[in-house]
């Protein structure tokens, strides 16, 4: 009894923080609240849940040896240290996911988004990714497609190998949406990020060639470099030559970013990829340490309110009410599909026991859920005038200071004209109205946290051009990493049609595969580009319903192996999280695609432009005939995509039943585990 | 404090994937006690093509 004292004490101090997030109204709450609530709940939740499924649900057993022991090869598969494999773990899966999607969440207020969260996490995206390394683990670090094959069959594997390429393609389109946001008629960032590409070759060549494998030394010499061109980056955006050359339009933007995304994933990887992957992880893993540590020293009051109106629909951010969007809003945050990736990639295979895998797979994804916490924080404790400022579209906000204080005070949201301006200024921009993408509100938030605790206010402009640098320089590194991802994903697919294409070694193919590859997420970044609602709001919510439905057919392959394992009595741990996403999902994929509304479902909005087209009518924000064309083309896409998804998942679930009752029926286990005896040898 | 410095490298290079050429000798030692090891640079870029090549998944969202 007194070893579990602690933890009692820990519940109430979290259940405490909780009621004073969740029932304060009117007095202005502190941010910290929200981070103690989430850190003391993920504490319980792992002390508790996390080792209850390890031995009771999956069993562990640290005496069975690890692929890492089994296939030891001092290469792929290595048994590395807890610790270590935790910084692998983490590394890989964290990402642009859990800093966006709270930011976007935060329209409907604090409260639902840390809710669903704390929530999430503890019983959905948590358990996915302990469940698919538990199950990579035991069958010789498998990857997620190999697993569903073994399990479920041949044709599921192809199903979920196909869902997973048209996911890949969406989130590349959508992290290079929020790039071209950030970046969009911001001299001074585009100097900074356009910087990081000769910094990159330098670091590649000095570690190819220089002083080979010194990724410590080499790093240190580009964080000089890029602190550097923050630092010139003020001079150069204020130069009458190099200010508009530096200077480019969205569109521009997106074209640029095709052509980057064509060569930079045929390139050598050591001469950009790698040094750059070594650049913004740490960039990365320092700059979310640094906001743990600023908000705790700033303890911020949180300005947003708890819950705006915007719960029943009709937020300018995106649409939709809150059951089921705010479920697919915060995607990556509480639970993420992609993880199911990762988890059963490099980390099964470096794990040196299975009494590691709570930590690993279970801890890595609480320690996400928190960078999620703190975005959501950061987006709170902006003055909402200035949240919607900067996240609505300028068809609803229009695009100067007056006609957006206008159109926010309108919202319930009171601003002054001039705040808007000075909240420009101070942050080095020509302007922040309709910076949607959550990079910037996030970039505001961070310069505000930052210039607090170093520097004061006349920091703001480099904190924020930092915090944008440290967000595009990830994105643009999963850009790269995922086009060629991509094509390796494609030649299997096409390669089973055509055998030949299949051969990785040979040019044609590669090139071919790398070209469809650009053009797939190259076609839905220039829609998101030039979608007149800001590609955000289109595009946001097809990337949330194609991951979470991605970790609901990671959970329905944990809920297979249960049944397989003739664990049935346990399977709730997978199946419960596995139909609150199905329900979230395929409700959200059918709104999308159904919804009379034209704020929400694709179709109905392709025939209100279709139908004015008809009567030769040119419906705002077109602004001629063949953009209402194109308007018309890219929601019957989109609506499209929708039902393909809904496809995928409806048919794994399918196979799903029909698998967990022939397991039922089959009087012994019938799982492909490599066997304790066979792993021991 | 050396510790903790070998420990936090030890953490920020399997973060990027880099090899711990340590480890990689002990087991050639163990496993492989006649094949000669590939050298450290040699390991390195092994290591970068394997882990960037993009049949490893890519990154994440």
């Amino acid at each position: 009894m007194a070893r579990h004292i602690p933890w009692i004490l820990i519940a109430i101090v979290g259940a405490v923080s909780l009621s004073v997030v969740a029932v304060s109204r009117g007095e202005a709450v502190n941010a910290l609240w929200i981070v103690v609530a989430a850190v003391s709940s993920f504490l319980v939740a792992y002390r508790y849940y996390a080792l209850y499924i390890a031995r009771h649900v999956m069993r562990l057993d640290p005496a069975r040896p690890t692929p890492a022991i089994r296939r030891a090869d001092g290469m792929d598969y290595v048994a590395t240290d807890r610790t270590v494999l935790f910084g692998h773990h983490f590394a890989a899966i964290a990402g642009a996911g859990p800093l966006v999607g709270p930011v976007l969440a935060a329209q409907m207020g604090y409260l639902p988004g840390t809710l669903w969260i704390i929530a999430g996490v503890v019983l959905a995206g948590a358990v996915q990714d302990f469940m698919v390394l538990f199950i990579s683990m035991r069958r010789d670090g498998k990857s997620l497609g190999e697993l569903i094959r073994m399990e479920m069959g041949q044709a599921a594997g192809t199903i979920a190998l196909f869902g997973a390429f048209i996911i890949m393609v969406i989130i590349l389109a959508v992290l290079a949406l929020i790039v071209v946001k950030a970046l969009a008629e911001s001299p001074w960032g585009m100097f900074t990020v356009a910087a990081t590409v000769p910094l990159a070759i330098f670091m590649g060549v000095y570690t190819r060639w220089i002083r080979p494998g010194r990724i410590g030394e080499v790093s240190l010499l580009g964080l000089v470099g890029l602190l550097a061109a923050i630092v010139y980056g003020q001079d150069i955006a204020q130069s009458p030559v190099w200010g508009p050359a530096f200077t480019f339009t969205p569109v521009q933007l997106c074209w640029i970013l095709i052509g980057y995304g064509a060569v930079a994933s045929v390139l050598p990887v050591w001469l950009l990829l790698a040094p750059r992957d070594y650049l913004s992880t740490f960039l990365k893993i320092g700059a979310i340490a640094a906001l743990a540590v600023g908000i705790v020293i700033m303890a911020p009051p949180l300005k947003m309110h708890a819950v705006t109106q915007f719960v029943h629909g009709g937020g300018p951010v995106w649409s939709g009410g809150l059951f089921p969007f705010l479920f697919i809003t915060i995607a990556c945050g509480a639970v993420s599909g992609f993880h199911a990736l990762i988890a059963s990639g490099t980390t099964p295979k470096l794990i040196a026991s299975e009494g590691h895998a709570p930590i690993i797979g279970y801890g890595a994804m609480l320690m996400e859920a928190f960078v999620a916490i703190m975005a959501l924080v950061g987006a709170s404790i902006l003055d909402p005038g200035i949240y919607f400022t900067m996240n609505s579209p300028a068809a609803v906000i229009g695009t100067d200071a007056a006609s957006a204080a206008a159109a926010v005070t309108a919202m319930g949201f009171p601003i002054e004209p001039g705040l808007i301006l000075q909240t420009a200024k101070d942050v080095g921009e020509h302007s922040i109205i309709s910076r949607a993408g959550g990079a910037p509100t996030l970039a505001v938030a961070m310069a505000e946290i930052f210039s607090h605790v170093v520097g004061g206010p006349a920091m703001k402009a480099f904190w924020y051009h930092f915090a944008i640098l440290f967000e595009a320089l990830f994105i643009l590194t999963a850009v790269d990493a995922g086009t060629r991802a991509g094509r390796f994903m494609l030649q299997d697919l096409i390669g089973l049609a055509v055998p030949g294409f299949k051969d990785t070694s040979s040019p044609l193919p590669g090139i071919v595969a790398t070209g469809l590859c650009v053009a797939a997420w190259g076609f839905f970044l220039h829609q998101g580009v030039t979608d007149p609602l800001g590609g955000v709001n289109t595009l946001w919510p097809v990337f949330g319903i194609s991951n979470q439905m991605l970790a609901a057919i990671a959970l329905m392959l944990g809920t297979t192996v249960l049944f397989r394992m003739k664990r049935d009595r346990y399977a709730w741990v997978t199946m419960v999280p596995t139909a609150w996403l199905l329900i979230c999902t395929v409700s959200a994929g059918w709104l999308k695609l159904f919804s009379a509304d034209p704020a929400i479902g694709f179709l109905a909005h392709a025939a209100k432009f279709s139908e004015a087209a008809a009567r030769g009518e040119v419906l705002s924000p077109a602004k001629s005939m063949a953009e209402m064309e194109q308007i018309v083309f890219n929601d019957r896409i989109d609506a499209a995509l929708c039902a393909i998804f809904l496809a995928v998942v409806l048919s794994l679930l399918f196979f799903t039943i029909r698998t967990c009752i022939a397991a039922r029926r089959a009087d012994r286990p019938t799982a492909q585990e490599i066997p304790a005896v066979v792993a021991a040898e | 404090m050396r510790r903790l410095f070998l420990r936090l490298r030890q953490i920020a290079r399997a973060m990027v994937g880099a090899p711990d050429y340590d480890a990689y000798l002990r087991h050639m030692q163990e496993h492989h006690p006649g094949a000669p090891p590939l050298s450290e640079a040699q390991l390195f870029r092994e290591r970068q093509e394997a882990r960037y090549g993009g049949k490893n998944g890519g990154k994440c969202c």
